[in-house]
């Protein structure tokens, strides 16, 4: 019996949220008893799988084929089944992001596992297999019980807190067969938003909506968000109108983030919108509107015009990190 | 060419959530449902636009939910499609809900199946996945783009910070998103012509589940706003570092 983790990498480096499913699967093995494997896949290098180990890996499974440097569902699946067969895997673990929501799923039909996607907390073994995970985008949580013998999870980044501790993982490589079929997807183009902080994994945000009055007024918000090193996100009517691009767009049907601070400027805070960002620890609401009903889900609020409040608080924020430098 | 389109009944997204039974069951007292919005304004309206271009010949919508799913996938006809296949079960096993409609698809020859990123009630997204896996089909998730020619698809889809355009041969299963296309109103002549269209109600075949839900919880309310002099930006910085400590 083992617990596994898909550790994806980008361009030969581990990112922090891979780190902390890789300390997740951990904890899980622990409670269960038992022992964490991590799946590598693709062009990495030893020493930078080896660092797994700082997060608590203890072995990790390599597939060093160059052909997985581009995530495809089908490969992955095949290799990740394997693996998981090969370590007598009992929970498998992946992120619940845009590549692991594509694998995970497919290896649960696989292996007739049950599926818990988005987990926000350790397995409940005491009942059962039962975790938790969030609903009606954000609206409400949901504890799910895993009935299967093999269990899938897909893990929601930002959850807990990354420990760096000392370790070092070993590393063993995985021969997967594939065939012509796994790789019926071809790669034509690729397009990749360099530079800026990916929302879905920014732990701070920068948002505007219809109270910014125009896309010409975003380089306050470009400021600020530059200043405190956020990223930058909209509201429905935002994307809507074309002033800023749709993949700023948070919200029910835009993307759903849980940053550690969410400052909303000139959103007013309707239903669908708060879904998308409720998960998030702390949220600062501007607006000139005292009646908008985003300070009721605030912890912090000022009343005031955008335009004053926000060059002001890029200021207050300017003069605190070179204070703390 | 032969699209399926998988359609979801869930809330509407201004539903405000409450649970019965203690905590056990989603209270649907009062509650509106709607065609999920990702399976309508992408994944049904883009199958009906390649219709339309000549590149599918037929469209056909499934839902896995009891009787009371009817009146929505009668609003999924309205805007197009020749038929519509109810499988008669209930599930939030997103497992059982993948499985019932392979079984069915298999024998049914479709050449690309589409269906929403998620749906914003139990926000899974791994019908599509699972789909793929059981009628032995590639996957593609999160597509912003689909389209096809010679039996090869075309697919914009988002991946790790930005976007990738893949080629795939049919068949296809593809979970859409943004970009697909634009959302459509049904037109009176729809929504008449909805009325006869076929709407087939399969038996559900015996798929046991694999999760459950056990209970459900709301988020705890925010204790009170702070308000914050809008003079005093040094305050709000303040308290994001000591208080707040995200800063």
């Amino acid at each position: 019996m083992s617990v596994i983790v898909l550790a994806e990498h980008t361009q030969g480096t581990f990112k922090k949220k891979v780190f902390e499913a890789v300390q997740y699967g951990a904890a899980v093995a622990q409670s269960m008893g038992t022992t964490v494997s991590v799946l590598a896949l693709g062009t990495v290098s030893d020493a930078e799988i080896q660092g797994l180990g700082q997060y608590g890996a203890q072995k990790v499974l390599h597939v060093a084929d160059a052909r997985l440097d581009n995530v495809n569902s089908r490969a992955y699946t095949k290799a990740l089944v394997t693996a998981a067969q090969k370590e007598n895997a009992k929970v498998i673990i992946a992120l619940h992001d845009v590549s692991g929501k594509a694998v995970a799923p497919r290896v649960a039909a696989s292996l007739k596992a049950g599926l818990v996607a988005g987990a926000i907390s350790y397995p409940d073994l005491s009942k059962g297999f039962v975790v938790k995970k969030t609903v009606f985008a954000g609206k409400a949580y949901a504890y799910v019980n895993i009935s299967s013998e093999i269990k899938v999870i897909t893990y929601m980044s930002n959850t807990f807190p990354v420990k760096k501790g000392e370790g070092s993982a070993s590393v063993e490589k995985l021969d997967v067969v594939f065939g012509d079929k796994d790789f019926a997807i071809q790669v034509k183009e690729v397009n990749k938003v360099t530079g800026a902080v990916p929302l879905s994994e920014a732990e701070l945000v920068v948002s505007g909506g219809r109270g910014m009055k125009g896309p010409e007024n975003w380089g306050i918000l470009e400021d600020l968000a530059k200043t405190l090193g956020a990223a930058l996100a909209c509201s429905r009517p935002v994307a809507d109108s074309h002033w800023r691009p749709h993949h700023e767009h948070v919200g029910q049907t835009g993307g759903t983030i849980r940053p550690n601070l969410y400052i909303a400027v000139g959103i007013s805070g309707a239903i669908q919108h708060l879904a998308g960002v409720n998960g998030s620890k702390t949220i600062v609401v501007i607006n000139k509107d005292p009646e908008a009903p985003f300070f009721k889900a605030a912890d912090y609020g000022v009343i005031g015009d955008a335009m004053e409040v926000v060059p002001r608080l890029t200021e207050a924020v300017k003069k605190f990190k070179e204070a703390h430098q | 060419m032969k699209i399926l389109v998988c359609i979801s009944p869930v809330p509407d997204t201004t539903t405000k959530i409450a649970f019965s039974d203690n905590n056990t069951h989603f209270n649907t007292q009062g509650v509106t449902f709607i065609i999920n919005p990702y399976d309508e304004w992408y994944a049904l309206v883009r199958a009906l636009e390649l219709k339309e271009a000549g590149v599918a010949t037929a469209v056909n919508l499934v839902t896995v939910g009891k009787a009371d799913a009817e009146p929505i996938i009668r609003k999924a006809l309205a805007l197009g499609g020749e038929e519509a296949i109810r499988i008669d079960t209930e599930s939030n096993d997103p497992y059982v809900v993948a499985a019932q409609i392979a079984e069915y698809a298999k024998s049914q020859a479709y050449d690309l199946v589409l269906c929403g990123k998620e749906s914003i009630d139990y926000n899974n997204g791994v019908v599509g996945g699972m789909l793929a896996e059981m009628l032995d089909m590639n996957y593609i998730a999160f597509a912003s783009g689909l389209d096809v020619a010679n039996g090869v698809a075309t697919v914009k889809r988002e991946i790790e910070g930005g976007e990738e355009t893949d080629s795939c041969p049919l068949p296809l299963v593809v979970s859409c998103q943004k970009g697909m296309s634009e959302a459509r109103i049904p037109n009176m002549r729809g929504i008449m012509a909805a009325r006869t269209k076929p709407l087939k109600v399969v038996p559900a075949a015996d798929i046991q589940p694999l999760s459950n839900i056990v209970s459900y919880d709301l988020p705890p309310a925010k204790t009170g706003v702070k308000l914050i002099a809008p003079e005093n930006m040094d305050e709000l910085v303040n308290l994001l570092h000591t208080e707040a400590k995200v800063i």
